[in-house]
């Protein structure tokens, strides 16, 4: 009886379409968020902030951002790479040309700059649709990583061609370089990925979220109502790649310290991003979560079982792992095409009857 | 809303056989020839829409109605003629534009968005009542939940007015045919349009969803005063629904008038009963 609206009765629209209408879920809600913030920072250590925990924050931010323009506004998008690239390469100029810059307001300018680049390779999405989009921003990948690979400008001359986070500093603590703590890489992660699910929540629900939906579901019909095209696809370009430039950020900042374009955001960035956008449920702020969480925590916890408890050969474990999670990637997409946001919404919908569906 | 209101002390209105008061010339088709390459969809034709009144476009398939429709919804521009709306000639707009000067339209195949909920379908009729700008909506601050709030409000009373509030929350692409029409009418109607089009909105309806549809058009004409421009192949609803018909064929105009006058016009007969052409 505990997942239940019987009773709970909406005497507002405020109330009506608040974002967690069932008092379970509510307190749920407040529940993970409390023990994210207050309790996690006790447990953490080294290896999961590092395995797991980080990796899988900062990739959320980025599956909330694709998801945008993909799930919410439909336009398909393999260019996440090459946008996680424009973050990482503009906080590392930002942190090195201003050096009293707060590191915070540098993922966040950061941010900004990849948004205006996403625009920018969003203009062709007014005349291009579906496939032929997504080679053209297939386009933008390569040609970011190639211009950050080649321009000594971007990487400032360094021998290697590597960029490298100095160590900056939130409230005394560092949060980027070799000093920085799990705790504060975990915290910064944290509150970057609260805050950007906040805001892709209230864009989503409301007259942005619905220009985006209609432009997604029949871009005539959205014409005809009075949605401008043009403008609700490069908002959602701009929004998307905020959200992406800023995981890019992040990823380099405070989780890899050092990196190379190709190699850290090579177009098999764009896929996995894309995956988890895929496998977690298009158009769903829930979806980026649990893609996420599939595709960065399934394989770690993979490897724990297959290595540490079953003590397989590393190596075999390496590609069964692989293979593993490729089926059951497919397993997924069979069962429930509309990802695992789908399938969470089902069982929350018999969750409302039982034990008595009848 | 107010100049969608049939203005009663125009000298040039008319008034009904029921009678409401129709008011002066809401938008008026001067010469419209609209070509598709060598094919001529809409051929020279001229007529007036009224305010207040329920104006009715009919004709055989291919006859050119849809075509009109889509002239006045700005989905086509004309090659000749020129639209005058409002008392102002209308430049050559897009169709978001056009929806911004108080024109809605329901489609002949329903054009919903399927991923979306009731709610949310005719929330989006309300776009144009909804001012925040981006950061507002980010923060779901100030303005932004605010019209929210006052939008909803509008919304559901035009919920409770075509008798929806059962499915509310329900995904369009779940709803059977009736109901997506009649969901299809609300979000034109959430617009608070001057002009509301409707092509063929009982295409494909059973009598009884015909008859629902039929008082919800009438109810709407009564209630808001909204101008309404129709698309009907099943005469008996154009000849009871509407105040003036204009019939066309082969995308020319062939009579234009009350009912009962087109009813008795010869070469609109002779185009319903198939006469060949020459």
């Amino acid at each position: 009886m505990l997942y239940r609206e019987a009773g709970d009765f909406k005497t507002s629209y405020v109330a009506d379409s608040q974002t967690f209408p069932i008092k379970f879920d509510r307190y749920g809600y407040y529940f993970i968020l409390g023990f994210a913030f207050l309790v996690m920072p006790l447990i953490i250590n080294d290896y999961w902030a590092n395995s797991i925990v980080v990796p899988f924050l900062i990739y959320t931010i980025a599956a909330l951002g694709l998801n945008i323009l993909i799930g919410y506004c439909g336009q398909l998008s393999l260019g996440t790479g090459g946008f996680m690239a424009v973050g990482a390469y503009a906080s590392y100029k930002l942190m090195t040309a201003f050096p009293d810059f707060n590191i915070v307001f540098v993922i966040i300018t950061a941010g900004l700059i990849t948004s205006m680049v996403g625009v920018l390779f969003g203009l062709p999405s007014l005349r291009i649709k579906g496939f032929y989009l997504a080679v053209a921003t297939l386009a933008a990948q390569f040609f970011l990583i190639w211009l950050f690979t080649r321009t000594g400008w971007f990487y400032n001359y360094s021998p290697t061609g590597m960029i490298s986070a100095p160590t900056r500093t939130v409230l005394g603590y560092p949060v980027t370089g070799p000093r920085a703590s799990a705790v504060s890489m975990y915290l910064i992660c944290l509150s970057f990925l609260v805050a950007c699910a906040w805001l892709a929540r209230n864009l989503t629900r409301g007259t942005m979220g619905r220009k985006w939906m209609a432009i997604r579901d029949m871009d005539i019909a959205a014409e005809i109502i009075g949605v401008n095209p043009l403008m609700a696809k490069l908002t959602a370009f701009a929004v998307s790649s905020f959200f992406v430039g800023i995981a890019g950020a992040l990823l380099f900042t405070v989780y890899l310290g050092a990196a190379e374009a190709g190699e850290a955001f090579g177009i098999d960035k764009s896929f996995l991003v894309l995956f988890m956008v895929i496998i977690g449920g298009l158009g769903s702020i829930f979806g980026a979560f649990a893609g996420a969480f599939f595709l960065i925590v399934g394989p770690v916890l993979l490897k724990l079982l297959l290595v540490d408890s079953l003590g397989w050969p590393t190596d075999l474990a390496a590609h069964l792992e692989i293979m593993i999670v490729g089926a059951l990637i497919l397993v997924f997409l069979i069962l429930e095409p509309h990802g695992i946001a789908a399938l969470w919404r089902t069982i929350k919908q018999k969750l409302r009857l039982w034990p008595f569906p009848y | 809303m107010l100049d969608t209101q049939p203005d009663p002390k125009s000298d040039d209105g008319y008034t009904t056989a029921d009678g409401r008061k129709i008011g002066g010339v809401a938008m008026e088709m001067k010469n419209i020839t609209l070509r598709f390459g060598g094919v001529v969809a809409i051929k020279d034709i001229s007529f007036d829409i009224r305010w207040g009144e329920v104006r009715a476009i009919i004709g055989p398939n291919g006859a050119g109605k849809s075509s009109m429709l889509n002239v006045i919804s700005g989905f086509y521009n004309p090659q000749e003629g020129e639209i005058i709306y409002k008392g102002y000639r209308r430049p050559r707009m897009r169709p978001y534009q056009v929806a911004r000067t108080g024109i809605a339209r329901t489609f002949q195949n329903i054009a919903l968005f399927e991923g979306m909920s009731v709610l949310d379908n005719i929330m989006t009729g309300r776009l144009h009542h909804m001012k925040a700008n981006l950061f507002q909506q980010a923060l779901w601050w100030g303005k932004a939940s605010r019209e929210e709030q006052e939008n909803r409000e509008k919304v559901e009373k035009i919920i409770d007015f075509l008798e929806i509030q059962h499915i509310r929350k329900t995904p369009v692409a779940r709803l059977p045919y009736g109901l997506k029409k009649r969901v299809e009418l609300a979000r034109a109607l959430a617009a608070e349009p001057s002009i509301l089009l409707l092509d063929e909105p009982m295409a494909g309806m059973n009598v009884e969803e015909k008859e629902d549809m039929s008082r919800f058009i009438l109810d709407v004409n009564d209630e808001f005063g909204t101008t309404t421009v129709l698309i009907e192949h099943d005469m008996g609803v154009v000849m009871d629904l509407s105040d003036r018909v204009v019939v066309m064929d082969y995308g020319k105009k062939i009579g234009d008038g009350t009912p009962d006058e087109v009813r008795n016009n010869e070469e609109v007969i002779k185009a319903y009963l198939g006469v060949a052409h020459d």
